[in-house]
């Protein structure tokens, strides 16, 4: 990959953009006509990890896993129950109004659903202007010369901005939703499944364009997708996430193709190859994928692990050091403990 | 397969099959002329994106195609030797579900949810093996315990937003398969589930083919799902099948363009690619195709000939593409 | 077609006609857009097309018949009531009473309405939980035995009618907004509107009102029937619009003890009520069906 060379150890703080650090999210749910507290949900459950600039961090993991909720938080769209976020160096949970709002300008968000992310009664040229009116104190003619440059990046005629969103098909709304996430010219993106609901080949040029941005404009992505080859193929790092947690974190070629964790083993041999032979072993979990509502004890992945030994089920394992890598498991014990 | 199964004639056989709707915008040719065979205990993948009509292809086998709109649907189907297409709806009735079956993407959409799975999972397996009572439920129990779903008497009584989707998805397939059909068509069905829940299926599905020896059509737009469940596939761009033939040889060397196209799109674990090859362009619109191959105007290889449309042409025996490429000068 | 090699070529389909546009295409329901350009006809204009002042009693010329009857006359086409006023005059009064009642208490439940929906929609929580309480006990709150008590109170008028139906109708319109409401939070661009910055103001504003515009365009026709109805029993019951101002209600009412022999009292003031809803009815389907064909439970 044409990505620049990172170390194999975890980035120091001084060259990182995000830095998470043990974020929680629990969910109360309630049960009953007074709401009586009938558990909580753990989206996410202790979860950290960094983002440099310019890079891209792709999340993996599969349903309960925690990746939505997580997005959500760094976007601060709700708040997390405990741990904390910091970009820039700055506590991003301490913000006051105006700094929000500085950091809603760095950090912006693509969604999955083209039919959902646009407002189907507003025009296109409104709606990439938006971030611009709510923020920027430009004139409107400032903010129509900035509105068609951004089309001009994302590969969309000038005629576009009269027209309303049902007149794009899924791959264009797409673009209109990168060039819109790119108005305030921010630092980070956050790509919550950006290309799923696209045709394959569409899927192509968009992701083409969202790399040759990081190159142009060196944002950050963290992208979010269960498409493992395209995560692959866009991240620099990946953390494989399981009912809350980060159980393997690693620069993303290495996860990939050599999974330490048993877990990260089985998901990216359910990403089937199109050639089959070239892949040594096949792994399928038995089971369901089970709800953070009530998560198994001890590791949380031991009730499907096909290497489970016996105080996987009693004892939790956290995230150790394993030849660059970062993973959580039993199979690894021994290692020193990651730090921080 | 054995030497019999290959002298034996196909289970499905679709020959120039074509639907074409008629809608306010048009004419919309969403099958124009698809044809080919599958045999017993074969898969046949049907790739292609949005518009390409690999699910209205399946629609039009088993005569469900929309009704609101008026259109054509013409061309030979044979299901064991027996034309589909010359039924009467009643006589279709009593082949969908026993001859035919069908799973398709969203089970919640498969499944009715206000009745318990033992009430749905009635209708076929009553129909089929005339049971009642006491044996029609064991038999259901004994299907659900055949597609892999744990405590299948306790299930029976479950309603479908009570199951997960991996689940759903078992249940739609026990139902698919009460009375073992000579074909199943499933249409993406795999879409909506987690990645290591899809490998599950996708196993149970070739393990139930293993047992029951139907032919199946797989459509589905991934292609490493077309790598590990088909033997054949049909690549179809604007509702024709534009190259057809082994699945390791139209990996390694495939010939059209679209094809190509389409391999070199998709992102590789394992490859160390810097920009992945883009399909220029959008799909066309079905109710505008132009005369000649629907694919010219996206065409990196296109040439004045194209203006007329290509027929299938061989390739190799068994492997067939509908470009002028493969003509003998 | 523009062809990029970065970036891909880019064509864009054709335009597909909005919704209003849909509109023309589907053809103007000329019916009911016909009936009610009659009655607001009528009504505007009724000074000047009536035959006589509607308020003017004759006791000679008491329970006159329509024209077509044998004992009636063109002086009064439509008969006189009891107290010999013209019947076809007050007809055309009347429909100035049922038509400002209807598109005023409606236009006025629908504002109050839509903002409690709106709001009870985007805040959630505790805002929306006290909100769809009040809204809940509005609603279960009988209209006429409102307007009753505040004809027995306060005494009858134009006023309270409109205000007894619109602090009850408004609810209506507040559990169907933030119904919607509910559905668009759920779409990313109102996300997107958040992580661009946006506020409360700008979010319900910007983006939830021209998305509920539709809902409430159709909820608001096909509830201009139901308050003329509604206003018209209160006329009827003597607790709505006092006498002598015709009100088709009232004059139903007036005719009530007369339905065998001067039949034409009641019934023409009935059909004038009939065919007024009906039209209005008829309208609000037609823009639900073009408009927004998800509404059809409404």
């Amino acid at each position: 990959m044409s990505a620049p060379e990172l170390p194999a150890k975890i980035p120091s703080a001084a060259t990182s953009l995000l830095e998470v650090s043990d974020l929680t999210k629990h969910f109360p749910v309630r049960r009953g006509l007074l709401g009586w507290s009938a558990g909580l949900v753990r989206a996410v459950d202790g979860v950290s990890f960094r983002i440099d600039a310019g890079t891209t961090l792709g999340l993996v993991g599969e349903s309960g896993c925690g990746k939505t909720t997580t997005s959500k938080l760094i976007l601060a769209l709700a708040p997390p129950t405990s741990g904390s976020i910091r970009f820039q160096g700055e506590d991003v949970l301490a913000l006051g109004r105006p700094g929000l709002r500085r950091y809603r300008r760095a950090v912006q968000a693509v969604f999955q659903d083209p039919y959902a992310s646009l407002d189907p009664r507003m025009r296109i040229g409104a709606i990439i202007a938006e971030p611009l009116v709510i923020n920027e104190p430009l004139d409107a003619a400032a903010r129509r010369r900035r509105v068609l440059e951004l089309l001009d990046v994302v590969g969309l005629p000038e005629r576009s901005v009269g027209l309303f969103p049902h007149e794009f098909s899924g791959g264009q709304r797409q673009r209109i939703a990168i060039a819109r996430a790119l108005a305030l010219s921010p630092k980070m993106i956050v790509l919550d499944e950006p290309v799923s609901a696209l045709d394959v080949s569409i899927r192509a040029q968009i992701l083409n364009l969202l790399r040759d941005l990081q190159r142009r404009l060196g944002v950050s992505y963290l992208f979010i997708a269960h498409d493992l080859a395209a995560v692959a193929h866009m991240s620099h790092q990946i953390a494989v996430m399981y009912l809350g947690k980060i159980v393997e974190w690693g620069e993303a070629e290495a996860v990939a193709l050599a999974p330490k964790h048993p877990y990260t083993k089985a998901l990216f041999s359910a990403a089937l190859p199109l050639f089959p032979e070239v892949r040594d072993e096949e792994i399928v979990l038995s089971g369901e994928v089970p709800s953070p509502l009530d998560p198994p004890g001890g590791c949380r992945f031991h009730p499907r692990c096909p290497f489970v030994m016996p105080h996987c089920a009693t004892e939790e394992p956290v995230l150790r050091q394993e030849g660059g890598r970062l993973v959580a498991c039993h199979l690894y014990a021994g290692a020193p403990a990651a730090t921080g | 397969m054995t030497s019999q199964t290959l002298a034996r004639p196909p289970v499905i056989d679709v020959r120039d099959l074509r639907t074409h709707l008629v809608t306010r915008w048009g004419t919309v040719k969403a099958v124009d002329g698809v044809s080919f065979a599958v045999r017993e205990g074969e898969t046949l993948g049907l790739v292609g994106e949005s518009g390409s009509g690999k699910s209205m292809t399946c629609l039009s086998i088993v005569r469900l195609t929309p009704r609101s709109v008026s259109g054509v649907l013409e061309g030979t189907v044979l299901l064991d030797g027996d034309d589909l297409l010359t039924k009467s709806e009643k006589e279709m009735q009593r082949i969908r579900g026993r001859k035919v079956a069908m799973i398709l993407q969203d089970p919640m959409s498969s499944l009715n949810p206000v009745f318990s799975i033992g009430m749905q999972m009635r209708e076929p397996v009553a129909a089929y093996h005339g049971l009642r009572g006491a044996a029609l439920w064991r038999r259901a129990a004994e299907l659900l315990a055949s597609v892999r779903i744990p405590s299948p008497e306790a299930r029976l009584r479950a309603f479908p937003h009570q199951l997960s989707g991996g689940m759903r998805q078992r249940v739609v397939g026990a139902m698919a398969i009460a009375a073992p059909p000579r074909l199943l068509i499933a249409d993406e069905p795999t879409t909506s589930l987690d990645l290591t829940i899809q490998a599950q299926y996708l196993g149970l599905l070739k393990e139930l083919q293993a047992r029951h020896h139907f032919a199946m059509i797989f459509v589905t737009h991934n292609l490493g799902i077309v790598a590990k469940m088909c033997e054949r596939v049909a690549v179809m761009y604007a509702g024709r099948i534009v190259e057809m033939g082994a699945v390791r040889e139209i990996f390694v060397s495939p010939r059209h363009p679209y094809t190509q196209a389409l391999l070199e799109s998709v992102p590789r674990l394992g490859a160390k690619l810097d920009r992945l090859t883009t399909v220029e362009g959008q799909p066309p619109d079905l109710a505008r195709l132009p005369a000649g191959c629907a694919f010219a105007a996206r065409c990196p290889k296109v040439m004045d000939r194209c203006a007329e449309a290509p027929p299938e042409l061989a390739v190799a025996p068994g492997h067939s593409s509908r470009c002028w490429l493969q003509a003998p000068a | 077609m523009r062809v990029d090699p970065l970036l891909g070529a880019t064509v864009l389909p054709e335009a597909e006609p909005r919704a209003w546009a849909r509109l023309y295409d589907r053809g103007l329901p000329v019916i009911p857009l016909g009936i009610i350009g009659v009655f607001v006809l009528m009504a505007i204009l009724a000074p000047l097309i009536s035959p006589a002042d509607p308020e003017e009693q004759s006791l000679r010329s008491r329970f006159r018949p329509p024209v077509w009857d044998g004992r009636g006359s063109w002086r009064h086409p439509l008969g006189t009531d009891r107290l010999g006023r013209d019947m076809l005059s007050r007809i055309f009064y009347g429909s100035r009473v049922s038509l400002a009642a209807g598109v005023i208490t409606v236009l006025l439940a629908s504002a109050v309405g839509a903002a409690v929906g709106l709001v009870a929609g985007y805040y959630g929580g505790r805002v929306d939980a006290v909100l769809m309480r009040l809204t809940d006990a509005t609603m279960s709150f009988p209209v006429i035995l409102l307007a009753l008590i505040l004809a027995v109170t306060v005494g009858p008028s134009f006023t309270n009618v409109v205000v007894a139906i619109a602090v009850i109708l408004w609810a209506r319109y507040a559990r169907v907004i933030r119904g919607q409401v509910l559905t668009l939070m759920e779409l990313d661009f109102i996300a997107q509107a958040r992580i661009a910055g946006a506020g409360a103001w700008r979010v319900i504003s910007r983006h939830l009102v021209p998305n509920t515009l539709n809902t409430l365009v159709v909820l608001v026709t096909l509830q201009i029937g139901y308050v003329i109805i509604v206003e018209a029993s209160l006329s009827f019951l003597g607790a709505g619009i006092p006498p002598p101002t015709p009100a088709w209600g009232s004059m139903i009412a007036e005719g009530r003890e007369f339905v065998t022999s001067a039949w034409w009292v009641s019934l023409f003031p009935g059909l004038a009520i009939l065919l007024v809803v009906l039209a209005f009815n008829l309208l609000g389907d037609w823009l639900r069906d073009t408009l927004d064909p998800k509404l059809r439970q409404l």
